[in-house]
């Protein structure tokens, strides 16, 4: 299983098997929101904040 | 041909659409469009459909308006995203069908907000004209309050200098929220809280709402006044009388698939899918 390093505290997070980019995951350790932004290689960065016009 | 889901962030419903879509065999692709810029040549096959999903409301009916304008079909399509997207639009829409709703007044400066709020009488609460998961409500119960907070929202810019002021509704602690694709309302769940605000996304908890008759008939109305495939519109109960309180065009269902029992997102790309020969 794949896993990428977390931007704030640099644990291990692991991604899922059909992680697609854009996809979100949660630091377990830190809990920091993260956005995959990339496949190969893996990359990472944190999650933007919520803007205004999000939602449905 | 091809069903793209458009996304700028992966939420659980972007997944579960595209799992329905294979579960109905009908070839998906998921394409983050967070770098997407137009002009860059043919975003989509001849005959592709688009189900835009973007989080961002902004994006997601420039996106929508960008790839109509190259003859793509998309679903929602951006017209509706416009009248969903702004509050005072869809209400607008909803009064001229006569379609019932909660007391509403408008104003362009926090005096004349105050006394439009004076006049339909407090509580009353001050929506935002672009927003959704219930950010940025407020219930403001009597005229001190009135005066901080429409102070407050006279200096967040300009997307706050249109005042939107509804009546409050006793809702009885809950209010319903329908699903409703290609016109015809699927199923409906009753959302409960303690908190005056009952979206799931709030912590509001989500039941099966069964609906009668009054119900379906008020969705179907608020369909053919609003248009799309896939809408989601939170109804209250006041009285004993429904009233429309907001149509959403990119409605979230996570919360809304297990206690109704219905596939939702197959539901959402079956439409899809058969918008593209429409």
């Amino acid at each position: 299983m794949a896993s990428a390093t977390c931007v704030i505290c640099e644990s291990q997070v692991k991604l899922p098997d059909d992680c697609t980019k854009g996809e979100l995951l949660i630091c377990a350790d830190c809990g920091t929101e993260l956005e995959v932004i990339n496949l190969d290689p893996i990359a990472v960065e944190e999650a933007p904040q919520v803007q205004e016009d999000w939602g449905e | 041909m091809a069903l793209l889901i458009i996304f700028t962030r992966l939420r659980l419903e972007e997944k579960l659409l595209n799992e329905a879509a294979k579960r109905e065999n009908i070839p998906c692709e998921l394409r983050n469009v967070t770098d997407f810029y137009y002009g860059g040549g043919n975003f989509c096959a001849p005959g592709d459909v688009v189900l835009a999903r973007c989080v961002s409301h902004n994006q997601n009916e420039s996106v929508a308006a960008l790839l109509e304008s190259e003859n793509v079909r998309v679903v929602n399509p951006s017209g509706v995203m416009r009248l969903c997207g702004n509050k005072l639009s869809t209400t607008l829409a909803l009064q001229t069908a006569k379609i019932p709703q909660p007391n509403f007044r408008i104003a362009f400066t926090p005096e004349s907000a105050l006394e439009a709020s004076r006049e339909l009488g407090f509580p009353v609460v001050c929506k935002p004209i672009l927003g959704s998961w219930g950010r940025l409500l407020a219930k403001v119960n009597d005229p001190e309050a009135a005066e901080a907070v429409l102070e407050h929202k006279s200096m967040l810019g300009a997307m706050h200098n249109v005042f939107y002021i509804q009546e409050y509704i006793e809702k009885g602690g809950f209010d319903v929220r329908a699903f409703v694709v290609n016109g015809e309302p699927i199923c409906a769940i009753n959302r409960t809280s303690e908190h005056w605000i009952t979206n799931t996304a709030r912590g509001g908890r989500a039941t099966n709402f069964t609906m009668d008759g009054d119900v379906e008939e008020l969705l179907k109305r608020t369909h053919d006044t609003i248009g799309g495939e896939f809408l989601a519109v939170d109804l209250f109960n006041s009285g004993g009388r429904w009233l429309v309180n907001e149509v959403n065009d990119g409605g979230e269902f996570r919360n809304s698939i297990e206690p109704t029992g219905v596939d939702i997102p197959g539901a959402v790309v079956r439409a899809a899918w058969e918008a593209r020969v429409r």
